[in-house]
């Protein structure tokens, strides 16, 4: 535990020294929203109804966006580390090789925290407004928690499996498109059917839909249920995954 | 009791197409106490291999290896305690300054007065005046020895050093040679590995010599010395270099 939290403090540090990967992350989801809401929120109004915020209605896609954009930078790091020999020096070293992984984890749980901060002042500057109690707003964040967690273990196998920088941050394209084919920008009853079929099977749908009714003060139903369960089923999945490729990375004395 | 006791060691790697590759074919040597011992090879020998396994990196296939009397399968936890690793790259984080690089080691192995131990390693490498500047500012001589000084933290009994001087230019060279022949001062055992022989002439005691995964030969230098055939004198007509001819042209253009 120490140790992690040592190491944690270092990749605390190399975050806070360069705030332009921060910057580099919250590009794409904020020219996204600023895009949708002003370009075509008009004409999304059609099928969602006049009386309805869209900036309220398209902030729980944009978020998981965010969060997708975030995790790509922990790949890039533990890449790094590896490449480098850090990773080397520290598995010589009397220290726990969990802690190794860890702080790299839970220091990406605090950057994407930072991002989602900020696209929320963003979008309230854009005329977002919530009925939420504080009780739905600590589910929001419970859920984005899980959410980054869920996706932080599927950085770490890919940073751990990669044979180049450049490819250990590719695996975050899909997640960042996958808000697209979702409820999270219009209703999918618009949709083409096969689309549809996919766009409410798949996890950012009920993530989402969540995150609104809780945004909105409404009652989250059966949604919260299928949220929960793609968020745990992906990070316990991704987790059981992540060990693997660290002992096949490093055949070492794990 | 010997610091590093190394017999009957085998290592193979699985290579593309079901191909296994035999590095390490038996390979038995002993460094003593504050030896500096030199591990000579040519590239891909399996020098890397031999230290990662002595520093808990890696498992060998067969053959046992001691470190300070600890068995690096069996006690690795035991040997993590008494060794330190200085890799083929520098591990250093660029990201961090000097000084935070030392501390941050030091806090990791849990050494009393963190701060003070960096103060003191980075006069001793020189590195005072640039401690609080990020690495990634650092020439290639300076980040090698903010390296090896991170692995002097905690005082530990053996230091690996892999290819300490591969990959810097001649000046960083021998900044780096001065610092490890002042290692030998210190009482600690050092081994070094290197592909070229005049390195490993100039820092250590002992040189082994690593070929067609065995240690073909195993001595001080003067014993290797008499295994090699007698000094010939020739006569060679010299070429100039390319460097003297450049350096001839621009100094008539000068004049």
């Amino acid at each position: 535990m120490k140790h992690t939290f040592i190491l944690f403090g270092r990749s605390i540090k190399h975050i806070l020294r360069s705030p332009d990967t921060i910057i580099t992350v919250l590009i794409m989801p904020a020219v996204i929203m600023l895009m949708f809401v002003y370009v075509l929120g008009g004409a999304v109004k059609n099928s969602i109804g006049e009386n309805v915020n869209y900036v309220n209605y398209q902030l729980p896609g944009i978020l998981l966006m965010t969060v997708a954009c975030g995790i790509s930078y922990c790949a890039v790091r533990l890449f790094t580390d590896i490449q480098k020999g850090i990773f080397s020096r520290f598995h010589s070293m009397p220290i726990s090789r969990a802690a190794v992984l860890w702080s790299n984890v839970l220091s990406s749980i605090v950057s994407n925290f930072i991002s989602l901060v900020i696209i929320i002042l963003i979008a309230l500057l854009m005329g977002f407004r919530s009925s939420a109690s504080i009780l739905a707003w600590l589910g929001v964040f419970g859920i984005l928690l899980l959410f980054t967690l869920a996706l932080t273990w599927l950085a770490v196998i890919s940073g751990l499996l990669a044979k180049s920088a450049e490819g250990s941050y590719i695996f975050s394209y899909p997640l960042i498109f996958l808000p697209f084919f979702s409820s999270a920008f219009v209703p999918t009853e618009t949709m083409p059917p096969a689309l549809r079929a996919f766009a409410e099977n798949q996890p950012v749908t009920s993530i989402v839909n969540t995150l609104r009714y809780l945004l909105n003060s409404e009652p989250v139903g059966k949604e919260i249920w299928a949220a929960l369960a793609w968020c745990f089923g992906i990070a316990v999945a991704g987790y059981v995954v992540a060990l693997w490729a660290y002992k096949e990375k490093q055949p070492l004395f794990i | 009791m010997a610091a590093i006791n190394v017999s009957g060691l085998r290592k193979s790697f699985k290579g593309a197409k079901g191909s296994v590759n035999e590095v390490l074919k038996g390979v038995d040597f002993t460094v003593e106490k504050g030896e500096i011992f030199a591990l000579l090879g040519s590239n891909g020998a399996g020098k890397t291999t031999i230290v990662n396994i002595l520093s808990t990196l890696l498992k060998p296939d067969a053959g046992t290896a001691c470190v300070c009397g600890f068995d690096v399968s069996k006690q690795a936890n035991k040997v993590r305690e008494s060794i330190s690793l200085t890799g083929q790259f520098a591990a250093v984080d660029e990201i961090l300054t000097g000084r935070e690089n030392i501390i941050l080691i030091a806090k990791l192995r849990g050494v009393h007065e963190p701060a003070k131990v960096a103060d003191d390693l980075l006069e001793r490498f020189g590195l005072l005046e640039a401690a609080d500047r990020r690495v990634y500012t650092y020439s290639g001589g300076m980040t090698r020895r903010l390296d090896i000084a991170m692995s002097l933290v905690g005082t530990p009994a053996v230091i690996f050093l892999d290819e300490p001087t591969t990959g810097l230019d001649p000046e960083a060279r021998l900044e780096v040679w001065k610092t490890i022949k002042e290692l030998s001062n210190s009482g600690v055992t050092v081994m070094l590995t290197t592909q070229y022989l005049e390195e490993a002439e100039q820092l250590s005691d002992r040189i082994a010599i690593l070929h067609g995964g065995k240690i073909i030969a195993n001595g001080p230098l003067q014993e290797l010395k008499q295994l090699f055939p007698p000094t010939k004198v020739e006569y060679v007509e010299k070429q100039p270099s390319l460097e003297e001819i450049f350096l001839s042209i621009t100094a008539k253009g000068g004049e």
